[in-house]
């Protein structure tokens, strides 16, 4: 078959529909969003009748994939790292359950090249002890897929399939497989399984201890896991997923001189592993994200043969891994080029020219300029930029803006302002909202509502269209939930439905309403 | 046969599409290729950046390491200097003469210049121009005059550019290619 140019993300949606996925649901994310983008778009999911969803949050897309292999169909559920925090309760869940046929992709992002931390989702994978896959290029990012799907059910778990932002965004040439019919629907073989009560779930946590080592096995043979050997036995390194192609960068003629396990599949193979440390002086351990494997392999005294990694800081404990720095850890001489002259300054991200939000902001500065000791809870979107017009205070997490704003507020923050975009309030906002009535806080929601999810490039936005029912539906006056339009022309009037909210003790919502620029003009141009 | 050429400007000004282009090419002829690119927040008017590495050999970083770049494809002079710690010894740098000032500290351009004018190997002119003549993009002159350092035949990028925006209709191919020969008799003349 020929070759096709594919991002790693969109080798994952190839590999999806080819394998006979059934449903992708999946929540955008920043390095995540094309792999479910790619199956929408694609003709040959539509003719074969894949499911494709955004769904309001991980959390629930990630659920509606498990009732897909409850109905013994493969599914996939797509997120970015800090996705797999929402999705924590099904997550682990899942794994008790056993459940087969469903992948959980989760992109890290080492560097936080569009994130706020750089958790590596390898301790999630090993908490739920279930297998992990990490393929270490595009090609493999296509077949793994496959793979997963078929090691799923055939050892009754759920997956975890770990990319990095560099595997996700980075495009090379892709061979596919021939195309696997979809399962046909069925009933759990043992239906209790999906009936986590504690009588259940303790015989279903025994089970899931008891296929340990056939998880390890797996990783032993399945030969996507390779003991490579090399002469100088002074140094044995271990690679997992990209961190392969890092240490071989340093080596053109493709060979070198160290023996190296190239890790992509987990858990750890104790067999292969164990022969590298009987063979070797001393090991090295590379990773592009947190020291996950070099934690288990030094352990807690760390005695024994010298381990060196991110732990000890032989290769920076931050910040994604690269060539150069692998070529340091090696005792090479890295090449470098010419440094950055001084009369380069940042350009920082910034929001675009004639941006709705940049009309809210001005008008919300204008209001807290007259309010000294007022806070803005800021949340997570385009948005955040306002912080580089000194219009936000935080940035935490998705939502927290509005349950920040009210434990800030009941405790004498005042005036007590939340920022969220339409997207971010749909995925979890709701519910903080919903804190906010019961309790009665003396808080200003403004909801800028741009009609997308815009910085992840422009997804449906749950709430889309119905954000006033909903804050009616949850308890909040309907004469103080305001619809502004943000405007250079409106800014006066404003300035006052704002000012008119801080004033007023009790549950605003504040809608300033208008598209996104991008979306737009994406729109006039089909 | 061996390429790393980093591309970069700001964000939204279409230095992606010019990799993709090149990328189209190099595939067409069986070579390797690695494209990385950066999506997300950092998209949103900043500094943007893609790396496409080329290969007749097999290629492992998705990153081009420091030092190793054999171009440096800029659509503005500022971001041409930012990505120097990546240009080899003996590499080039194709770069737009005309800044994009979107920030409110942007340099003394006089200064910009005399630190582009210290680069040995340096194409620099003002694309922005050519393309508005001929109501083009200019990182299709960029593309052009990026060619003849490439290794990789005018015609085959012609190939590519007919692939790529064929089924946009003839016009906007036509608009393209003129771009691109604008921007090649530019590095060539």
């Amino acid at each position: 078959m020929e070759k096709i140019l594919l991002l790693g993300d969109e080798a994952i949606a190839q590999g999806f529909i080819d394998a006979g996925g059934s449903a992708i649901n999946s929540y955008p994310g920043t390095p995540s969003t094309q792999i479910t983008e790619y199956v929408m778009k694609s003709k040959q999911a539509k003719e074969l009748g894949v499911r494709a969803n955004w769904c309001a949050n991980e959390k629930t897309a990630l659920e509606a994939s498990i009732g897909v292999a409850y109905a013994g169909k493969r599914a996939m559920t797509c997120m970015k790292h800090v996705g797999l925090n929402v999705c924590g309760d099904p997550f682990m869940n899942a794994a008790i359950i056993g459940t087969k046929g469903v992948l959980i992709v989760v992109a890290d992002d080492p560097s936080m090249f569009s994130s706020q931390d750089e958790q590596d989702s390898r301790f999630y994978g090993h908490w739920a002890m279930i297998p992990m896959l990490e393929p270490s290029n595009q090609q493999e990012a296509y077949d793994m897929v496959h793979f997963g799907f078929d090691l799923s059910e055939k050892l009754g778990t759920p997956v975890l399939y770990r990319i990095p932002t560099r595997l996700a965004h980075s495009r090379a040439g892709v061979v596919r497989k021939p195309v696997r019919k979809q399962n046909e629907l069925t009933e759990p073989a043992d239906a209790r399984s999906f009936v986590l009560l504690p009588a259940n779930a303790k015989r279903l946590y025994r089970d899931l201890i008891d296929k340990q080592p056939a998880f390890t096995k797996a990783s032993e043979e399945s030969g996507y896991n390779k003991y490579i050997d090399g002469e100088n036995k002074k140094l044995g390194i271990i690679t997992t997923g990209i961190a392969y192609n890092y240490l071989m960068e340093n080596f053109p003629d493709g060979k070198c001189p160290y023996p190296v396990v190239k890790i992509t599949q987990y858990p750890l193979p104790y067999n292969m592993i164990n022969k590298l440390y009987d063979e070797v002086d001393e090991i090295l351990v590379l990773e592009d994200g947190q020291p996950f494997v070099e934690e288990q392999i030094k352990g807690f005294l760390g005695k024994g043969k010298k381990v060196m990694g991110r732990l000890d800081e032989t290769i920076r404990r931050d910040g994604e891994l690269n060539a150069e720095k692998v070529a340091k850890a090696l005792g090479m001489k890295a090449d470098s080029g010419l440094a950055v002259p001084e009369v380069v300054t940042n350009r920082p991200p910034a929001l675009c020219q004639g941006c709705p939000h940049v009309d809210s902001y001005n008008a919300l500065n204008a209001v807290m300029a007259n309010h000294k000791g007022g806070k803005v809870f800021g949340d997570i979107g385009c948005y955040t930029l306002g912080f580089n017009m000194h219009a936000i205070n935080t940035t935490v997490c998705m939502g927290a803006s509005i349950t920040m704003a009210k434990g800030a507020s009941e405790v004498g923050i005042f005036p007590s302002v939340a920022v969220i975009g339409d997207g971010t309030f749909g995925h979890s906002g709701m519910t903080g909202l919903l804190d906010c009535v019961n309790e009665k806080a003396n808080v200003v929601v403004m909801i800028l509502d741009n009609d997308i999810t815009a910085m992840t490039g422009g997804q449906p936005s749950s709430a889309n269209n119905k954000i006033r029912q909903i804050c009616e539906g949850l308890g909040v006056a309907p004469e103080h939930i305001r619809d502004i339009i943000p405007l250079p022309k409106n800014h006066d009037e404003n300035v006052r439905i704002i000012e008119e909210e801080v004033n007023y003790n009790g549950v605003s919502v504040i809608i300033p309403h208008r598209t996104c620029l991008v979306e737009l003009k994406k729109h006039l141009k089909k | 046969m061996k390429k790393d050429i980093v591309l970069c400007g700001v964000g939204g000004d279409g230095i992606v599409s010019v990799a993709k282009i090149i990328s189209d090419a190099a595939l067409n002829m069986g070579l390797n290729l690695k494209q990385s690119e950066i999506h997300g927040m950092s998209q949103r008017g900043g500094s943007v950046f893609s790396h496409l590495r080329l290969s007749s050999d097999e290629i492992y970083a998705d990153v081009i390491p420091e030092g190793h770049a054999d171009i440096i494809l800029s659509s503005e002079p500022m971001e041409a200097l930012r990505y120097l710690p990546w240009l080899a010894k003996d590499g080039w740098i194709i770069t737009n003469n005309e800044p994009f000032v979107n920030i409110t500290n942007y340099p003394d351009m006089e200064k910009v210049n005399a630190e582009l004018g210290k680069i040995k190997n340096l194409v620099s002119f003002n694309a922005s121009e050519i393309a508005k003549a001929i109501k083009a993009r200019s990182n299709m002159v960029l593309l052009g005059a990026t060619v003849p350092y490439l290794g990789i035949d005018l015609a085959k990028v012609e190939e590519a550019i007919m692939h790529i925006f064929g089924s946009k209709g003839a016009e906007v191919v036509e608009v393209n290619m003129k771009a691109l020969h604008a921007g090649y008799e530019q590095a060539t003349k």
